[in-house]
């Protein structure tokens, strides 16, 4: 068979939709919210198209998307959806749901600011708020990330070690509007790298018929909780065996972070999302000016991989965190879990907080090059600083 | 008949989280049995023989199966599960099911 790979220039919406189309899931239950909408537009024309078998359920609210999927899951075929911001939002209750009665749903999420003011553009508010939801969440930076991030989404979700739904985040119109040359791989390779789901315990399985969704109080609900907490942790090792499954298709890298230009740094920046792509061609500007300067882009944010950020860390003298989002009256979110992760190093590096982009703002390289100058000159402070901010 | 919220020692005695089956998952058929749901109730549903028409509503909409519908005919009630809802009142097209306060039969 011949890899017939092919360079498309596609948005990350389009690229997400791509994705879906070769998984071909069972189900699609989605309801539109910017800037997801294009997504499952693009994915509903698939289906009218007849390019896939997928049952698309067109629902009134995404509390009824998420539901729906969740129903879909339970009988053991694959269910995937989409959203982001409000729509994240309303979807919360049936979000846990997901994840307390293990279904390994994949959702894509454009991610968007929270309300209010109302604004439709990036920062991550959302999925922020929805980390200890027991979702699994991956940032992408770009495109072609999202594009190959939902095939491992998908395998590492269905893991019969795991059995957890998975965020697969990209950032709102920076990555999930513009059109970027994306390489797409051949349908039957993805289709095989998938496979189908292994599902044993379900609704439709007849011979070894059980309930889900019962109550359970003071007596089970616990035991309950602690099994996700191991499947979290478990996720972390299948994340790298599926990861290193999905390099042989690929031939690219996929560890929990990204490591750029690290061997010799002093200090370093780290950061999701689209924003590594700006602070990587800083760091190329600032070492042709002999700066030791270097980058950590974490992929996997949920289960949040300590050892290899404090690894990662080692002998830095200064880290910065850039990040879109707060967390109004503590550390802000990425913060808080560097910070935890470096704890057991004996010789900590200084740690600064740098809050970027809401609701949009761009993130400029002078920003970035401000940031890593600041380190280098060891100005470090406890308070958060800000990042594009008029004060 | 009260039940009550399970002791420290009787928690102990339940099977533990590595061998629970995950996302709550219930294996065992009929399990629901062991949940007497008749602890719940406040309000006694009492059936007034003399209008009942026979008509097999109050057992099929009954949501804890407390009603007993069998060879054609409707059963007693049955206290160790109805929790006391009052459907089975509201569907009666015959208005034959009473729902009295449970304090009435506890003086
Ligand atoms: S009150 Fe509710 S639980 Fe009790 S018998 Fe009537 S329908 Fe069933
Ligand atoms: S619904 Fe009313 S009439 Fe019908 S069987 Fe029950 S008590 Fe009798």
């Amino acid at each position: 068979m011949i890899m017939a790979e092919k360079i498309v220039p596609l948005t990350g919406n389009y690229a997400i939709a791509e994705a879906m189309r070769q998984i071909n899931p069972e189900v699609v239950a989605a309801y539109p919210i910017t800037p997801q909408s294009s997504i499952v537009e693009m994915f509903s024309q698939f289906v009218s198209d007849g390019k896939v078998d997928t049952e698309m359920v067109r629902v009134e609210s995404e509390h009824s998307a998420m539901s729906a999927v969740v129903g879909a899951s339970l009988t053991g075929v694959r269910a995937m959806t989409a959203t982001c911001s409000a729509g994240l939002a309303l979807m919360w209750e049936i979000a846990g749901v997901a994840s307390g009665l293990r279904c390994p749903i994949v959702m894509a999420i454009a991610n968007r600011a929270i309300s209010a003011p109302i604004n439709i553009h990036c920062d991550h508010s959302d999925t922020m708020g929805a980390r200890d939801l027991s979702w699994i969440q991956i940032y992408c930076e770009n495109a072609q990330e999202a594009y190959e991030t939902m095939f491992l989404a998908l395998k590492l979700a269905e893991h019969k070690d795991v059995q957890l739904p998975v965020m697969v985040c990209e950032d709102g119109f920076i990555t999930s509007h513009c059109v970027q040359n994306v390489k797409i791989y051949d349908d039957h390779v993805m289709r095989n790298f998938v496979g189908e789901r292994k599902s044993v315990d379900n609704l439709f399985n007849f011979e070894n018929p059980i309930a889900m969704g019962s109550i359970e109080l003071q007596d089970y609900y616990f035991e309950t909780k602690r099994q996700q907490q191991q499947a979290m942790s478990r996720a972390l090792k299948v994340y790298l065996e599926v990861g290193n499954e999905l390099s042989k298709v690929t031939g690219n890298d996929y560890g929990y972070v990204e490591s750029y230009k690290m061997d010799d740094a002093e200090v370093a920046i780290i950061t999701m999302s689209s924003s590594a792509g700006t602070t990587k061609t800083v760091v190329d500007r600032m070492r042709e000016e002999g700066k030791k300067v270097g980058l950590i882009k974490l992929r996997l944010y949920r289960p949040f991989p300590h050892g290899e950020i404090r690894r990662s860390f080692k002998g830095i003298k200064a880290i910065g965190v850039l990040e879109r989002a707060f967390a109004y009256g503590a550390n802000a979110p990425l913060l808080s879990d560097v910070k935890s992760a470096i704890y057991e190093l004996s010789e900590k590096p200084k740690l600064q907080s740098y809050v970027f982009g809401m609701g949009g703002r761009d993130l400029l390289e002078e920003h970035v090059e401000h940031a890593f100058n600041e380190l280098l000159a060891g100005k470090t402070v406890k308070e958060e600083k800000y990042l594009g901010l008029r004060e | 008949m009260t039940e009550k919220f399970p002791t420290n020692e009787q928690l102990k005695n339940k099977v533990g989280w590595k061998e629970k089956p995950i996302g709550g998952a219930v294996t065992r058929t009929a399990s629901a049995l062991e949940n007497k749901t008749g602890s719940w109730r406040a309000f006694r549903p009492i059936i007034d023989e003399k209008k009942c028409i026979n008509c097999a509503f109050c057992s099929a909409y009954c949501p804890d199966n407390a009603i007993p519908f069998k060879d054609g005919k409707r059963e007693d009630v049955n206290l160790e599960y109805c929790k006391g809802c009052g459907i089975c009142s509201k569907v009666c097209p015959v208005k034959a099911i009473e729902m009295k306060e449970e304090s009435e039969f506890h003086k």
